[in-house]
């Protein structure tokens, strides 16, 4: 254990956290929105940013999501600057998902009514913050989708941005890391539905021979079978009616 | 080429070599860079070769295709040693007169003379040239003397002896030379270089990479490229002496591809080297090995940040990654990596030779050495300059570059590429070194120097960095991203009439967040062209925002 102060309270937090998980673990807020802890940290979306001061006496802005604690550090969360700093990056949140509920909140949550910036179309509540596609990639490992291009012109896509991808199983994980509802997933008459922001593909799911429920897709029943060796008859039931 | 196993036989080989030149032979050397080569530079070679054959002169004349001197504004040049006759703008058709005059009867064509302006006078030595009189060309120089695809002309300049004499210091002793010599990185940010050399040294790990920066991708920047183009064992020898005192025995180059000629003349020098056994196993018979390869870059601008060139090197996209723990720790492939940029590895062969002391002499208290720039926009001299690190910028622009062309005045410069800042006219007497520069609210970048006239909109100009720099945002982190695009719409905005009250004070926050809440150097230091044109034109901001209205006459506005 180390022994840190955040926001003036000394804390003891494990050695090898984060400052996030550090403060998380003693109730401390600080928002986020590329933070999931199933992932590495990747540090793009900056709302994390916290002041720190090293036991050295090294003052600066850090990632709370990426930087370890360190016997000593000092942290505050929510000085001036980083408020300031949080409600700019709101702003332009809000510019480029305006209909995003889960934006609104937080904008309003630290004092932005509104974004003075141009307010874009199209991006429908995505936020580029890529924990779908590190949540297909580091742990469901298949990456079946990904980032694309650079810059502005960057987007969350299928291959080749066709609605369709060889390697997903639609389980859904992309969905349900998504920070701003930005992906949505949707099971009708045993067809799933998974709605990317560009792109969507259907997948036709597998019924239980028992109470006649479409319990999983079929491509992710596969890949399950495959990955832990087991014969695919195992999946002929679903959970609630094995034995 | 026989290997070879001592410093003994190195000596012995550099010899043979300068014992088999006649130093009175006239050789004729034609600058053949990219932009000359694009000027049709090789056909001038091609000429001059043709002209010799023809006339059986073989025995009387060499010709040699050299990287690029430096003096790109009167190209393609030609120099005939040793006399140091400097005949400049040379096209294909002067060649059978040169050769005639100059090589046959000894005379100067005096219309291909280069005429100082100051002087009104011909000049006929190269030394003479005032663009290179003023100059210190320490590592850009030697460009001058090799065709760089010949090993023995750098062996017969006194190539790899920095090397040999490393080879018997230990690597504690380099890297307290490099320390004691102050060299800091030439890519941009001026770390010092023997500490990081220190730190990858101290870092846990059996394995440790040396990797070199030659991804420069600055608009209108080319020390870089012409260096590893014109003298590419000097990079070689550095990062050599570099991976002995770091204890690496594998290292990296990243040149982007679209530098085909630098990729080419590399290549070649590493395989030159490989084959004296200057590079691979038992290096000179020191019994350190250690063995380069080529990576070559897509051409993006982030690819230069260390990080994200580590993950193109690893050949995952090229993306930066926050830098808690430093890259001489957990670099490329998690292991201790040192990366500096081709013109911090070309010094250390000069500081190893000449020695710390000597080298700590030239430049400022806190730079130290030499810096070469490439001197380009609304310029009488285009090309590359070497200066001492604390030169008065006032001399390099007007008494090197040579002011101003068409009679106008000189408004500002931007030095250090796309994220630097414009320096004004009121801080021209500014000595250039990294901490002035930082000062001045622009940086050292890699070198890049951008002079622009009276004609010149300075909105405009922010604009034209905004754009390039929103383009070539890798697009990871919000702020640089969502920051860039709007910095760019408002800038559009003004530059069409359509600014507006508020829109200053915007850019002004906005420019702040990206420099604090930025993951990368690049998101941090792209608001430097806003916030320094703001600074130091803010009457331009306003002349478009209230009256719209363009004082220099580029932006139209209405329609």
């Amino acid at each position: 254990m180390v022994n840190i102060t955040i926001n003036g309270r000394q804390i003891k937090a494990a050695d090898g956290a984060t400052i996030l998980n550090a403060a998380r673990a003693h109730n401390i807020h600080i928002p986020t929105l590329c933070a999931n802890e199933e992932v590495a940290p990747y540090g793009a979306c900056r709302l994390c940013l916290v002041e720190i001061k090293t036991a050295r006496g090294r003052e600066r802005l850090v990632t709370s999501c990426i930087y370890l604690v360190e016997e000593g550090l000092t942290v505050q969360t929510d000085t001036e600057r980083i408020k300031k700093i949080r409600r700019m990056l709101l702003e332009l949140l809000l510019a480029r998902c305006p209909d995003s509920e889960e934006i609104q909140k937080l904008a309003k949550e630290a004092g932005v009514a509104r974004t003075r910036f141009v307010e874009q179309t199209g991006n429908n509540k995505c936020v580029l913050c890529a924990n779908c596609a590190r949540t297909c990639e580091e742990v469901v490992g298949v990456s079946a989708i990904s980032l694309a291009k650079r810059g502005v012109e960057r987007e969350m896509t299928t291959p080749f941005s066709k609605d369709l991808s060889d390697v997903c199983i639609g389980c859904g994980s992309c969905s349900y890391s998504c920070p701003t509802g930005a992906i949505t997933m949707e099971d009708i008459k045993g067809t799933r539905y998974i709605k990317w922001p560009h792109n969507s593909i259907k997948f036709k799911m597998r019924q239980c021979s028992v109470c006649g429920q479409y319990w999983a897709p079929e491509k992710q029943i596969e890949y399950v079978a495959k990955t832990s060796g087991t014969p695919l008859s195992d999946y002929d039931k679903c959970p609630d009616c094995r034995d | 080429m026989a290997k070879l196993k001592s410093p003994g036989e190195l000596e012995a080989l550099r010899n043979s070599i300068i014992k088999k030149r006649d130093p009175a032979k006239p050789c004729i050397t034609v600058c053949n860079g990219t932009g000359c080569q694009a000027y049709g530079s090789k056909s001038i070679v091609a000429a001059f070769q043709d002209e010799v054959k023809k006339q059986d002169l073989g025995a009387k004349v060499d010709v040699k295709a050299i990287g690029c001197p430096g003096f790109c504004e009167r190209g393609t040049l030609v120099v005939i040693k040793p006399k140091d006759i400097f005949y400049q703008r040379v096209r294909p058709r002067d060649v059978p007169e040169i050769i005639a005059e100059t090589i046959g009867k000894g005379n100067v064509v005096s219309r291909l003379l280069f005429t100082d302006r100051a002087t009104n006078e011909k000049v006929t030595k190269e030394s003479d040239v005032p663009f290179y009189k003023k100059q210190m060309r320490l590592i850009i120089g030697n460009n001058g003397l090799i065709d760089p695809t010949v090993i023995d002309d750098y062996l017969a300049i006194g190539g790899y002896t920095a090397l040999a004499k490393a080879l018997k210091m230990t690597p504690e002793n380099i890297i307290d030379e490099v320390k004691k010599s102050g060299l800091r990185g030439r890519g941009g940010a001026g770390f010092p270089t023997g500490s990081k050399w220190e730190s990858t040294r101290h870092a846990h790990g059996d394995i440790k990479y040396v990797i070199s920066n030659a991804d420069e991708g600055d608009p209108g920047a080319f020390m870089d490229r012409s260096l590893v183009e014109g003298n590419p064992h000097s990079v070689l020898e550095g990062m050599i002496i570099g991976a002995y005192a770091i204890g690496s025995h594998e290292g990296y180059i990243y040149i982007r591809n679209e530098y085909p000629l630098a990729v080419r003349n590399m290549r070649l020098a590493l395989e030159q080297a490989e084959a004296y056994g200057l590079l691979g196993d038992d290096i000179l018979g020191s019994g350190f090995s250690f063995s380069i390869k080529i990576k070559r870059g897509g051409g993006a601008f982030v690819c230069g940040e260390s990080t994200a060139l580590m993950a193109s090197l690893e050949g995952k996209v090229g993306e930066p990654r926050a830098k808690y723990i430093h890259t001489s720790e957990q670099g490329l492939w998690g292991r201790p990596s040192n990366l500096n940029n081709v013109e911090t590895w070309a010094n250390v062969p000069v500081i190893i030779n000449k020695g710390a002391d000597w080298y700590a002499k030239i430049g400022t208290a806190g730079s130290k050495g030499t810096k070469i720039f490439a001197l380009v926009g609304n310029i009488t001299n285009t090309g590359l300059v070497e200066v001492p690190m604390g030169t008065i910028l006032r001399e390099i622009v007007f008494d090197i570059g040579g002011g101003i062309p068409k009679g106008r005045k000189f408004k500002a410069v931007q030095t250090g590429g796309p994220s630097g800042g414009m320096i004004p006219e009121s801080l021209l007497d500014l000595p250039v070194d990294f901490d002035e520069l930082t000062r001045a609210g622009s940086m050292m970048g890699s070198g890049g120097m951008i002079v622009m006239d009276e004609k010149t909109c300075m909105v405009d100009m922010a604009r034209y960095y905004t754009t390039f720099l929103e383009g070539e945002s890798c697009g990871k982190c919000l702020p640089c991203r969502e920051g860039l695009r709007q910095m760019k719409y408002i800038l559009d905005g003004i530059t069409m009439g359509r600014g507006k009250e508020g829109d200053l004070q915007l850019l002004e926050e906005l420019c702040g967040t990206l420099v604090d809440a930025s993951l990368c150097q690049l998101g941090q230091s792209a608001p430097n062209p806003v916030m320094s044109s703001i600074r130091h034109f803010r009457d331009e901001y306003e002349a478009h925002i209230k009256e719209h209205k363009c004082p220099a006459g580029v932006c139209k506005f209405g329609g």
